[in-house]
């Protein structure tokens, strides 16, 4: 085996039960949350900003506006066994891969169009 | 048991380890080892072992280390390399060693030789803060500076840092952590870097500072 093989078999399998996300789209990732012995599910609903790397390194960049209009963003490996879950609420129809300009936006002017 | 293996260096990658926290490794391909020699205090002045690694053709080397290796009845192999330690018991030439000496959550140290600079300024080498870029200066951005005083003493004391060759020297990573043991496959990886490029020689000994 050479160097590039061997490096993939160490590294974790994707992640089913994350679907192929798209900038713009509307999502619900559901984390596993350890607390002491105990496994809760965490939700984090936002707009995902960008998708970016690939294989091992891929991640997404989820953004959600949290109380008093704070914006938040986190970001997830795709391959992390922690993600119980995506749920992907609605595509929008976006026109660039990055959606940075949403993070001057709220109310209104942040909204983006579904896309069928 | 010796608690040492010699190792070639893949790359790094990350991992998720139990909790699922994403863990940043290097891969090291570490073994089989063989135990070449056991050198005594009453015999060679000194306790240590000496480990090979690396299975080359035969004709890659000379007839005093094929010569060497023969009296143990062990295969070619490109590296050896001692390790000192006093605990010699139950350690025979002829021994196999492979990467189940260590566990999961050992603490290592790394030695590895790291990757030549070539002739580095004062700034990449040392880590000289460089000259002024305003006031008028020029041509003084990255200079090391004065290097000393004037008539007293009159001249610059040794061991003064300057530009020259870096890099391409002995390096140790002490006090880094296993975080993935593969006895099957002789992979070892330790979480963080480790000293060299890839395809390296390194060699792994139980951490010195517990």
């Amino acid at each position: 085996m050479n160097h590039t093989e061997l490096l993939k078999s160490v590294q974790a399998e994707k992640n089913v039960n994350i679907p192929d996300l798209f900038p713009g789209d509307n999502v619900s990732v559901h984390m596993k949350i350890k607390e002491g012995d105990r496994e809760r599910i965490q939700e984090f609903k936002g707009v995902v900003l960008y998708v970016r790397g690939s294989g091992n390194d891929a991640t997404f960049t989820v953004r959600r506006i949290a109380s008093n209009g704070i914006g938040v963003e986190r970001t997830f490996l795709f391959n992390s066994p922690r993600i119980a879950k995506v749920v992907v609420e609605r595509h929008n129809r976006v026109r660039r891969a990055r959606l940075y300009f949403l993070r001057e936006r709220t109310g209104k002017s942040a909204r983006l169009k579904q896309r069928f | 048991m010796l608690k040492g293996l010699i190792g070639k260096k893949i790359g790094m990658t990350q991992i998720f380890d139990g909790d699922g926290r994403a863990v940043p490794i290097t891969l090291i391909e570490a073994g089989p080892c063989f135990v070449s020699q056991v050198k005594t205090v009453a015999n060679d002045g000194y306790n240590a072992v000496q480990l090979a690694f690396d299975e080359v053709k035969p004709k890659r080397l000379s007839k005093a280390e094929l010569g060497h290796l023969k009296t143990n009845k062990l295969p070619p192999v490109r590296t050896l390399r001692e390790f000192r330690t006093n605990k010699l018991d139950g350690i025979n030439a002829g021994d196999e060693i492979d990467a189940s000496v260590f566990e999961v959550g050992d603490f290592v140290d790394v030695i590895g030789t790291s990757k030549g600079k070539g002739f580095a300024g004062a700034m990449k080498r040392w880590g000289f803060g460089g000259g002024p870029i305003t006031h008028g200066q020029s041509d003084r951005q990255r200079s090391p500076g004065s290097s000393g005083s004037g008539t007293t003493p009159g001249r610059v004391f040794k061991g003064k840092k300057r530009p020259g060759r870096m890099g391409n020297e002995r390096v140790t990573s002490s006090h880094i952590r296993v975080a993935l043991v593969d006895s099957e496959r002789n992979l070892i990886g330790v979480q963080g870097s480790v000293p060299g490029a890839k395809g390296g020689t390194v060699m792994i000994k139980a951490a010195r500072k517990q």
